[in-house]
């Protein structure tokens, strides 16, 4: 197949979304997911607008008549075997875990899409960036808090994030893998070099209140933090490398 | 009655005290309580005060307000298959605290989040009154209660899912399983003066209540005055019961299971339940509470799951009884 | 002294006359028996009495603060209800009620008084059983227990010997003329014409939207009463144990 490539590529996953965008050849790609757009999750929402957007329901990806649709390992399982059942090419993603792990999702974009050259191209500057980024082992710890108390621990991208920006991950050192709550008391206790919070959305909810606790508020006063908003955290893409950089900054903050 | 009292008394201040000294920080007991009386600074005067203290003050609090108010409708409906959480009260409740604080209202006036799930519980109240008062059966009950929590539930959902705020949907679990995880001080001066005035309210009504054993008639002989008990009744219910939804949302089943099991140690009398149902409710949600952190302290499970684990097969066997005595 | 006065009492119920202008007395020492036929409005008359209904004219008993009427007057309704299982003990000092200001617990003289209204009806010996597990006629006599520790001048009690075994019905029937006698006042509906022939003082016959004869036994249960009235004969008879009422044959 990758002989000949794709010629109309329909996209159903916020991360694969975005490494479309950056590696298909100019009308290749002719639909995103209506997330790539919204500016809160998407790192690309402004590239995202040039392109019609699909609610990721079997019928409305049919009808675009798609000769290679592009998904998440995690993406609607009943969806994705309709679009088999139909005869639709679908391709998954695996969520990427770490760094290096997102150097093999953007050659296996540009295998799939026919643009293996542009993805070596964008390899070359993602290791070359990355280079430049990567700090040593600093000892210094962060944690990262959202909403519900959720945080991120050992076996994840942002938990490479920090790595490569120079901090532990407290969530890690807990004995945490992957995503999952961390009790706030346990944060207090750690007493991490960097806070890092989500930015509050649009919008109240029960979840985000634990951002206002003043135990919370107490920590936050006493060290330094960050209130970020996630896109550039959750898919990877070379847009990983601005949350290393976020993440790098403030380590030379502390000195 | 006085063994009882001890009895009760001793077991809430020692889950009160384990709900202090047991966290996933753990926190050695003695220098954890030295810290939560003496403060100064660090992490650890720091988690005592502001994340343990609350959470254990809130179960404490909520339980009673839950064990409390169950036990006042029971007496009043002469049901025992009253309970605030399975006839649409607490509900109601959520309802109401869920449009204070997606209109936005609650960030503006903090006191609208309490007061805005009284007026929820105080409607689901009137409307069970009016359903299923005393003349009406155990079964008016259980579905005007069914259809009350189902609207309720619906405008609940609803709401949460038009929110533009993306956590907000997965809220809902919340609203109708209640938690005490993440709350502050600050919820607790949020719910304690309503949680006061509607337990005065409650507890005054204990001669009424006892009356209303013999029947509407025969206490209205007697001198009760039946519509200012029953004014009591709703406010009382809908501040306690508001307060602890707006704060932790709607937790099942121990205005159901607490008084069931101290009936027979009050001799059914219905006042004498009350207070015990205060301190009975407040040892099961501070034990539920517990269980919650120990069990899975990952997970936030919540404490509606708990509750029902034990209250709905208690439920159960209630409704069981009551066929057979109608039979 | 009259302890109940009525004057031109009036009760619709779903804009049905069922009362109109009744007007009597209920003095000391009286038993009355309030009798007429199903739907006459014996329980009316004494709800309404009792400011239980809402109505027309005068009553002396509705138009005293809750309290204070409940310290004049016991209620015993007909519904025998007791809705938690609460002990006989128990249940009969709720008769107490009206007597206890604020928190106030049971005073020696208030157990006095649970005392002697176990002892009068005989449950000394249930005194310390679950009430809702007794039998039918015991709760009716637990219920009327309840209503003699009220200690009011007057009782009013609905159908209070339905259902009890004849030892206990003329039991009940004593202790009520008993009360009477002792210059208090019992105003009871009933239906066994023969127990209010030989034990009420007085009796009111409800009928035609009101008080269709008024006046002791004798001068109220005429075959003219009681064929208007009930549509029955009847057989009345002065014999050396008292008086002897039986009913006969319904009339066409």
């Amino acid at each position: 197949m990758a002989d000949t490539a794709p010629s109309r590529v329909v996209s159903i996953n916020l991360c694969t979304d975005q490494l479309a965008m950056m590696l298909a050849a100019p009308g290749q790609l002719v639909s995103v997911s209506r997330l790539a757009a919204d500016p809160h999750s998407s790192a690309m929402a402004q590239e995202a607008r040039a392109f019609p957007a699909n609610h990721g329901r079997a019928e409305e990806i049919y009808l675009l008549k798609p000769d290679l649709v592009l998904a998440g390992r995690y993406s609607a399982r009943a969806t994705v075997n309709m679009l088999r059942r139909v005869g639709l090419r679908v391709e998954l993603f695996d969520t990427a875990t770490s760094l290096t792990d997102t150097r093999d999702r953007i050659a296996q974009m540009a295998r799939v899409l026919g643009r293996d050259a542009e993805g070596a191209a964008l390899i070359a500057d993602f290791d070359m960036r990355l280079a430049t980024l990567d700090a040593p082992e600093s000892g210094r710890r962060a944690a990262l808090y959202h909403p519900n108390g959720y945080s991120l621990g050992g076996g994840t991208l942002a938990d490479d994030i920090l790595r490569a920006g120079g901090f532990g991950n407290v969530a890690r050192d807990l004995g945490q893998t992957g995503g999952g709550t961390l009790a706030l008391e346990q944060l207090v206790m750690a007493a991490p070099d960097l806070l890092i919070r989500a930015e509050a959305l649009p919008g109240a909810s029960r979840s985000e209140d634990v951002m206002a606790h003043p135990s919370l508020e107490r920590l936050a006063a006493s060290t330094a933090g960050l209130r970020i908003t996630s896109p550039d955290w959750i898919c990877g893409t070379p847009h990983v490398l601005g949350a290393v950089a976020t993440v790098a900054r403030a380590r030379e903050g502390l000195k | 009655m006085k063994p009882l009292a001890l009895g009760l008394g001793v077991l809430v201040a020692a889950l009160f005290l384990a709900s202090l000294v047991i966290g996933p920080a753990g926190i050695n007991a003695v220098e954890g309580l030295r810290a939560l009386v003496t403060g100064g600074d660090g992490p650890v005067p720091l988690v005592m005060r502001e994340i343990r203290l609350p959470r254990a003050l809130l179960g404490l609090m909520i339980g009673a307000s839950l064990g409390l108010s169950g036990a006042a409708m029971q007496g009043y409906l002469r049901n025992p298959l009253a309970e605030p959480g399975l006839i649409g009260v607490s509900g109601s409740a959520a309802l109401g605290a869920v449009l204070a604080i997606h209109t936005g209202l609650a960030a503006t006036l903090s006191l609208a989040l309490p007061l805005a799930a009284l007026a929820g519980a105080g409607t689901g109240v009137l409307l069970i009154l009016m359903l299923a008062g005393p003349r009406g059966g155990a079964i008016t009950l259980i579905l005007a209660g069914i259809a009350i929590s189902a609207l309720a539930g619906a405008l609940t959902s609803l709401v949460l899912n038009l929110s533009p705020n993306p956590y907000a949907a997965s809220e809902i679990v919340f609203w109708m399983m209640g938690s005490l995880a993440d709350r502050s001080m600050t919820h607790v001066w949020l719910a304690l003066p309503l949680m006061l005035g509607g337990g005065a309210a409650l507890l005054s009504l204990g001669r009424g209540l006892d009356a209303l054993t013999l029947g509407e008639d025969a206490a209205e002989a007697m001198g009760l005055r039946l519509a200012r008990l029953r004014l009591s009744l709703v406010l009382g219910t809908a501040a306690m019961v508001g307060a602890a939804v707006a704060v932790a949302g709607a937790i099942g089943f121990v205005g159901l299971v607490v008084p069931h099991l101290l009936r027979p140690l009050v001799g059914a009398r219905p006042s004498r339940l009350l207070w015990a149902s205060a301190l009975g409710g407040a040892a099961m949600l501070l034990a539920a509470d517990l269980a919650v952190r120990l069990i899975l302290p990952e997970r936030d499970l919540k404490l509606g799951v708990l509750t029902a684990i034990v209250g709905a097969p208690l439920f159960l066997h209630l409704i069981y009884k009551t066929r057979g005595a109608q039979a | 002294m009259t302890l109940l006065c009525l004057r031109d009492l009036s009760v619709r119920l779903r804009g049905r006359p069922i009362l109109s202008n009744v007007t009597l007395d209920v003095a000391e020492g009286e038993f009355v028996g309030l009798i007429g036929p199903n739907g006459a409005g014996k329980t009316t008359l004494m709800r309404a009495a009792l400011g239980l209904l809402p109505h027309e004219g005068r009553s002396s008993l509705a138009a005293l603060p809750p309290e204070a009427r409940g310290r004049k007057a016991a209620w015993m309704p007909q519904a025998r209800d007791i809705a938690w299982p609460v002990s006989v003990e128990t249940l009969v000092a709720l008769g107490r009620t009206p007597h206890l200001a604020g928190w106030q617990g049971l005073r020696g003289t208030d157990r006095a008084h649970v005392d002697r209204a176990l002892a009068t009806m005989g449950l000394e010996g249930l005194r310390r059983r679950t009430a809702t597990r007794l039998s039918g006629g015991e709760q009716a006599m637990a219920l009327i227990a309840r209503a003699l520790a009220q200690d009011t001048p007057l009782l009013m009690a609905d159908e209070p010997i339905a259902g009890l075994d004849p030892a206990n019905q003329i039991a009940t029937m004593a202790v009520f003329a008993r009360l009477a006698g002792e210059g208090r006042a019992v105003l009871a509906s009933l239906h066994d014409l023969g127990l209010a022939a030989r034990h009420c003082t007085r009796l009111i016959l409800l009928g035609e939207d009101g008080v269709a004869a008024d006046g002791p036994p004798e001068a109220v249960l005429t075959p003219d009463n009681l064929a208007r009235i009930f549509h029955v004969t009847a057989h009345y008879a002065t014999t050396p144990q008292g008086p002897v009422f039986q009913p006969l044959e319904v009339i066409r």
